[in-house]
């Protein structure tokens, strides 16, 4: 390795360790966010440009922030990730010098996987976080001695306050030019002295501990070939290797050489006043009736940010967009491109920008929990509640914001570490009667129910409502309960984890998770959102052209037809031919031909339907809710002469906009979060076949 | 023998063994090793899940995993 060279540096560490501040803190901005290929692990990459002290040369360096683990054993897919990166050395990941983060204040525990990543031989520098916490206990470390007992470079920092940031570059450096491989910490090679060899000799391996962790775990390893797993395979059963014991006596041993390691290097005061805040904040936080009335409170902030405090930034998005496409409408000659720019790509990505504010809101607030530490009491006082339906503490946050936009919700999904809770909570989480249902509800509610009709001192249509959103709840872990039966899992599941001690947010770790879930959901799930807007657009805009010529000639001559001629158009459009030819399947619903347009065209949203109900029914004010309703209150059934839009018909049209999945930019952010198509036509196959069965149940039954 | 979940909040004992040989290596790497002094500190509201502090921090797991930690009670 020289240093003209790109140098590779990978931050490894346990969670909670400090890990991605000082990852912040090294590259600010200069993140690239995206996945490992095929699975749905953040893989964070940034780059930062170091300058030698006596060259004044600049060296590119490019970190890594790898998934927090506690140790190498890989037991989930997001610490396989790690354990691959760093013991096979053919990854395209593999760093050249390792960065590991250790914890101060719970130096014991972050010493286990800092020794073995020693152990593998790459070059690598322990930088200590949280020194100020235990400075403030009163607890010493020796550095100097650490560092030699080690045999490595160890820098205290603190990554929040910038404090040892250009030392801990000056080290990697260091390291690059000059790094002599420490004396192994543990010493493993007796447990199996045949295996450890033969796989040093076969992939080149100078380390001892890298080869034994192969042993282990050789069949996780992707950049291995199936002739050389079976090799391995066969070795170790003809050498009777046990990984399992294998592994826990390494542990043990390790864990001992620590406690001597830590006698010597740390001077604990006699008293301890360590962690009495966390105590205290405990004590509140998870009382039973305290810790669930604050959780509850927050909650409630929480729903009120995402639900209302964003409809301001949203108003102001959508009028900018409004006077966009007015602009460009006014701007460039009518025809074709004019529509397709206006009413296809702009539209698009209106409604696109249009969920920045609940997705940043939404986020700002997990941050804030998860930086805080207070998420994991949020897991520890609801696990029991939600385990039954095979979710847990974590997927409450994802359940409930959905009911104020599914997008963030299935975005934050990502913070459950167990792969089941979290398709799961996925593919359960659009149930919730979102905001985009307000307006549909509100429109049918309306025509079903007068509005000073009273149950008991309660207003009917509130109840209606309120009941709207029950359902919506109910349904999500009625599913839930199904799914935890029918889904398999390799992965065992497990609820061992830390509670961490109580922390100050870190307003730049909030700013940069905002910042990088709005930037995924503008560029990942914006592409396949506009694709699908265009295909709307073109089924809704064109159809055979004698027909809309047919239109054109028709209204020649009259003047303020435009709404006549929209709503001609759009039923002799492609959509409109659907929405007819799919009349059949739905008229058991009670649903005509027009439901059937506007069920095609919400597909974008489901707020759209409203819009094109106003279009087909030639209201001119797409925006009064009031004249719609009138004028479909006046639409007759052909057949019976009677009012079409029954109460039968409202409830059923309601249950089905509350159960199908009628939003295109939820089923382009779950392929983003799951990685694959299957899980959005999983979910989208059943929630439009609940949405089917029951609105035929509702209105077989009602009519 | 008596195992994590029979402890009350407060009661000090010390890891023995363990009965689940997989569960047992992700608690060991989290530090919970035989002869580490261990006790529960709190109990969530509904009784389950525990938070155990164990070699200086704070440790939460469900009741049914607990029982799979064998511990010698200190007097």
């Amino acid at each position: 390795m020289t240093l003209s060279q790109k140098i590779k540096v990978a931050l490894v560490g346990n969670p909670n360790s400090g890990k991605t501040t000082l990852f912040n803190a090294l590259t600010g901005l200069n993140q690239k966010v995206g996945n490992f290929p095929g699975i749905t692990v953040d893989k964070k990459v940034g780059a930062c440009q170091i300058s030698q002290l006596a060259s004044k040369n600049k060296v590119d360096t490019e970190f890594i922030d790898l998934p927090g683990t506690y140790s190498l054993y890989p037991k989930s897919v997001d610490e396989s990730v790690t354990f691959q990166i760093l013991c096979d050395s053919k990854n395209e990941h593999h760093p050249n010098v390792n960065i590991i983060i250790a914890d101060a204040s719970n130096l014991k525990r972050s010493l286990c996987l800092a020794t073995q990543v020693i152990d593998l031989n790459t070059p690598c520098i322990l930088a200590l976080s949280m020194m100020d916490l235990i400075t403030a206990d009163g607890v010493e470390i020796d550095i100097d001695l650490l560092s030699d007992q080690l045999g490595i470079l160890v820098v205290p920092i603190n990554a929040r306050k910038k404090i040892g940031i250009g030392n801990l570059k000056q080290a990697i450096i260091k390291v690059i030019n000059d790094f002599e491989i420490p004396s192994c910490f543990v010493d493993i090679k007796n447990l199996a002295p045949e295996l450890i060899g033969n796989i040093q000799n076969k992939l080149t391996l100078k380390s001892d501990y890298n080869a034994f962790q192969i042993a282990c775990n050789y069949k996780t390893i992707t950049g291995l070939s199936e002739k050389e797993k079976s090799h391995f395979e066969g070795l170790a059963k003809e050498l009777k290797f046990n990984p399992k014991r294998s592994q826990a006596t390494e542990t043990v041993r390790r864990y001992k050489a620590i406690d001597k390691l830590i006698d010597a290097c740390v001077k604990y005061p006699e008293f301890s006043k360590n962690n009495s805040l966390t105590q205290k904040l405990d004590n509140i936080l998870t009382h039973p009736i305290l810790g669930f009335g604050i959780f509850l409170a927050i909650l409630f902030l929480i729903f009120q940010a995402v639900f209302s405090w964003s409809e301001y930034p949203m108003e102001i998005i959508d009028n900018a967009f409004a006077q966009l496409s007015q602009f460009v409408g006014n701007s460039l000659p009518q025809g074709a491109l004019n529509s397709l720019i206006v009413d296809g790509i702009i539209a698009g990505l209106g409604g696109i920008v249009i969920f920045i504010p609940q997705i940043a809101f939404l986020f700002a607030f997990i941050a804030i929990l998860e930086d805080t530490g207070y998420m994991s009491r949020v897991s520890f006082i609801t696990d029991k509640l939600l385990r039954g339906f095979g979710l847990s503490g974590r997927s409450i946050i994802p359940l409930l914001s959905g009911a104020a936009c599914a997008i963030p919700a299935v975005m934050s999904a990502r913070t459950i570490p167990n792969w089941k809770e979290r398709i799961i909570t996925i593919m359960v989480v659009p149930l919730m009667s979102c905001a985009a249902r307000l307006p549909v509800y509100t429109l049918l509610i309306s025509m079903m129910i007068p509005a000073d009709q009273k149950w008991l001192i309660f207003n009917l249509q509130g109840l209606t409502m309120m009941g709207f959103y029950l359902i919506g709840f109910v349904s999500a872990i009625s599913i839930a309960w199904i799914m935890k039966y029918i889904l398999k899992s390799k992965e065992r599941g497990y609820f061992v984890m830390e509670m961490p001690t109580y922390k100050v947010p870190d307003w730049k770790t909030v700013g940069l998770t905002i910042f990088e879930k709005v930037k995924v959901f503008l560029i990942d799930a914006g592409k396949i959102i506009v694709a699908i807007s265009i295909v709307l657009w073109v089924l809704s805009s064109y159809g055979p052209s004698d027909k809309f010529q047919e239109i054109e000639e028709k209204y020649q001559y009259s003047e303020n037809a435009e709404v006549e001629i929209a709503s001609e158009k759009l039923e002799a459009s492609y959509a409109g031919i659907i929405g007819k030819s799919i009349e059949p399947v739905i008229s058991p619903l009670g649903f005509d031909w027009r439901i059937g347009i506007s069920l095609i065209t919400s597909f974008a949203a489901r707020e759209v339907f409203v819009g094109t109900m106003s279009t087909i029914y030639s209201v001119g004010d797409a925006d009064n809710t009031k004249s719609i309703r009138e004028k479909l209150m006046s639409h007759k059934n052909p057949n019976t002469g009677e009012a079409f839009f029954t109460p039968a018909v409202a409830l059923s049209l309601m249950l089905f906009y509350a159960f199908a999945m009628q939003c295109m930019s939820t089923l382009a952010i779950v392929y983003r979060e799951t990685n694959s198509w299957k899980w959005p036509i999983i979910q989208f196959i059943y929630m439009s076949l609940l949405a089917y069965l029951a609105s035929f149940a509702a209105y077989q039954l009602l009519s | 023998m008596k195992n994590l979940s029979n402890l009350e909040p407060g009661e000090k004992a010390v890891i023995d063994s363990f009965s689940d040989k997989e569960l047992a290596l992700k608690l060991m790497e989290m530090g919970c090793l035989p002869g580490e002094q261990i006790y529960i500190e709190r109990k969530a509201p509904l009784g389950d899940p525990i938070a155990v502090s164990i070699s200086g921090y704070l440790l939460s797991m469900r009741k049914s995993e607990a029982k799979t930690i064998f511990v010698n009670e200190i007097k």
